[in-house]
């Protein structure tokens, strides 16, 4: 089995600021971290690797720092890393990425056949939740997304058992390989990277590929140019006109205060207290 | 199914004139109609208008009764017209067959835009559709507009976990695609009165071509089955309400005024809440008549989440909060006292409640 895991360096959003006057990210300070979703498909990898003895490559578009992030998965255990960052990358929408790494995964196919690809659920700076079924698409594999559990894999029998969250419910499916999958936060929590593991990272070298060595023969269809989106615009979201009508609740006993609040409410919506109240 | 992307739609600006409709792509699964694609409908009404062109629905599923039900439904909710595929094959959603049917009704059309729910169906099937198509695609949409000197669709969404909205473009490809979250938009008026074109169409599929088969199908127990998006009243919970223990406060409340309950993003990962009662960006949008929230912040991911709420009553003991800024009623204080208090006050209002205390 080799598996390919794409991990993608993002910022951490949750510390992200925008700033009050300019309305820009102020990404200053920000520490980069690896998609959380993608942590979770990578623990995937892992405990395939521990029962079927996978191989586990990771691979992510970015610029150099990001090789950062993949010598940390090389450190919870996959075995190669490879980064692919060129100028012609810039400003790839996920058409423009999802063809990157489909080509990518292609030419890392030429030497060792590609049985899956792990894709994060989506990422937290972007969310788009494309790119995964993109490299699908583009790699004619089959395509498996929101997957809460995967049941059971037969290698020999190149056969997957999936259960992947649908709407009301759960589909249990039964494809084939190889394939792409996507998994919901929940499934798993990534180990603690082991001694050796951590050894082998420290002194690991990242293969860093420009679009050339990454198989890319159409440059064009990458970055800007490849991209059919275009961002207009970015602007902090618009206040809402007015604050909170705030309810005096020094004054009186809780019940007091919720007497108060709904006399207020029902006043302003008569339609709420005949549903509330039936 | 073919693996390689086809390039067709990557036309020059010059025949983007060719590609002309407003198309929404209806979720039928399992004998329902998911209520995004009736919302979708109705955003699609005033983009249709604002080009002068129609209207359209596409229905895929198997050649069943709720099938013909849901072309009657798209044009109860808007639609000109419906084009149809039914095949036994798409009885259950598989990325493969709903991406063949979707992206060969597009070709054969050409609609200059194309919308679907940015469910778990919707984005499986738009990521593949737009990727065969080779064209732009937008996810979780807050706001759609016609750009007016250019007549492309400008599609507005949360950036960098909702700190940022940023408005993208299509500009060289059609169709211009885009999802939209389930209750962003409202449900338009269902009007049994509209008539319309119904136009079957015929797309070869065979099961012996479809690599993946559905084995089984798990519903979620009721209990599960959060309504939540859907709900006219909700109440929800957060850090501040000190541990799950506490969260049955919130419950109560909800059960006394016959809504559903939810938390934000940290009570649902403690697992005070299941995973899908998470309110938010990353979890559900809701767009009740009341949302009444006790110990929540109002962080940015959260706001979003919610906004699209008639009233909101925040209740929280720092008079700073963030969610004072957005929230219609506020109350300084302590939940934990609060919430036990409202819901003593509603029974004491609901007549039933209070002859069977
Ligand atoms: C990419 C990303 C996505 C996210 N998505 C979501 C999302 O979908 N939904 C979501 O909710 N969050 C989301 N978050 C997290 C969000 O940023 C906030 O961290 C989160 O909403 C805070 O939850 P909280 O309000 O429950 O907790 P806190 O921020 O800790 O707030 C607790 C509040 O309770 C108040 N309080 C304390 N004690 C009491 C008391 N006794 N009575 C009344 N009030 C009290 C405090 O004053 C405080 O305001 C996301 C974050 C990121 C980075």
């Amino acid at each position: 089995m080799h598996i390919v895991v794409c991990v993608k360096q993002v910022p951490d959003s949750a510390q992200i600021r925008v700033h009050p006057v300019t309305n820009t990210i102020m990404r200053q300070g920000v520490p980069a971290v690896i998609n959380p979703y993608d942590l979770i498909v990578l623990e995937e990898a892992l405990r395939l690797k521990d029962c079927l003895g996978a191989r586990i490559t990771v691979l992510s578009m970015g610029p150099k720092i990001a090789a950062e992030a993949l010598k940390k998965c090389v450190s919870y255990g996959a075995d190669e890393a490879i980064l692919i960052t060129d100028a012609v990358f810039a400003g790839s929408d996920t058409l423009a990425t999802s063809y990157a790494l489909a080509s990518t995964i292609r030419r890392i196919a030429a030497d060792r056949p590609v049985d899956m690809v792990f894709c994060g659920k989506q990422t937290i700076d972007g969310d788009t939740a494309q790119v995964g079924p993109g490299i699908a698409r583009r790699l004619g594999f089959e395509q498996l997304t929101y997957v809460s559990r995967i049941e059971r894999i037969d290698p020999a029998a190149r056969e997957i058992v999936v259960h992947r969250r649908g709407e009301g419910g759960v589909q249990v499916l039964q494809s084939r390989l190889p394939c792409l999958v996507t998994m919901l936060e929940g499934s798993n929590t990534l180990r603690f990277a082991g001694m050796d593991d951590m050894f082998r990272a420290a002194r690991y070298e990242v293969l860093e590929w420009n679009h050339k060595a990454a198989g890319i023969d159409a440059p064009e269809r990458c970055g800007l140019k490849g991209s059919p989106t275009a961002v207009k615009k970015v602007f902090a979201p618009p206040p809402r006109a007015k604050k909170a009508e705030m309810i005096d609740a020094s004054a009186g006993t809780p019940r007091e205060i919720a007497d108060a609040v709904l006399a207020k409410l029902f006043a302003s919506r008569p339609a709420l207290e005949r549903e509330m109240t039936r | 199914m073919s693996a390689a992307a086809s390039h067709a739609a990557h036309t020059s600006p010059a025949g983007l004139e060719d590609w002309r409709g407003v198309w929404i792509a209806v979720e039928l699964e399992r004998g329902r109609v998911h209520p995004v694609s009736w919302e979708l409908l109705g955003e699609g009404r005033k983009l249709a208008a604002h080009l002068g062109v129609p209207l359209c629905a596409a229905v895929v599923g198997p050649d069943e009764s709720a099938t013909a039900d849901a072309c009657a439904e798209a044009i109860f909710h808007g639609a000109d017209c419906v084009y149809v595929v039914r095949h036994p094959v798409l009885a259950h959603y598989r990325t493969a067959p709903f991406t063949t049917a979707l992206t060969r009704l597009v070709e054969r059309y050409r609609p200059e835009i194309l919308l679907l729910g940015a469910t778990t169906l919707g984005r499986d099937l738009a990521g593949a559709v737009a990727t065969t198509l080779a064209t732009g695609l937008t996810a979780d949409c807050t706001e759609l507009r016609i750009d007016g000197e250019t007549r492309s669709l400008a599609a507005t969404r949360p950036t960098f976990g909702g700190s940022l909205l940023c408005t993208i473009h299509t500009l060289r490809c059609r169709p211009q695609m885009a999802t939209v979250r389930p209750r962003v938009m409202a449900m338009p008026a269902r009007d049994t009165q509209r008539t319309g074109r119904i136009i079957p169409e015929t797309i070869a599929l065979d099961e012996d071509d479809i690599v993946t088969k559905v084995l089984a199908f798990i519903p979620d127990a009721a209990a599960e089955e959060a309504q939540l998006a859907y709900a006219d009243i909700v109440v929800a919970g957060g850090r501040g309400l000190g541990g799950p223990a506490n969260f049955r406060l919130v419950t109560d409340l909800a059960r006394v005024v016959g809504g559903d309950y939810g938390g934000s993003r940290p009570v649902a990962q403690a697992g005070w809440i299941g995973l899908e009662r998470q309110i938010g960006q990353t979890g559900k949008t809701i767009r009740p008549k009341l949302y009444i929230a006790a110990g929540i912040s109002g962080a940015v991911q959260h706001r979003v989440g919610v906004e699209g709420a008639d009233v909101i009553v925040a209740i929280n003991s720092d008079p700073d909060a963030p969610i004072f800024e957005f929230a219609t009623y506020g109350i300084v204080g302590d939940a934990l006292r609060i919430l036990p208090a409202l819901t003593e006050a509603l029974r004491a209002r609901s007549p039933a409640l209070a002859a069977a205390d």
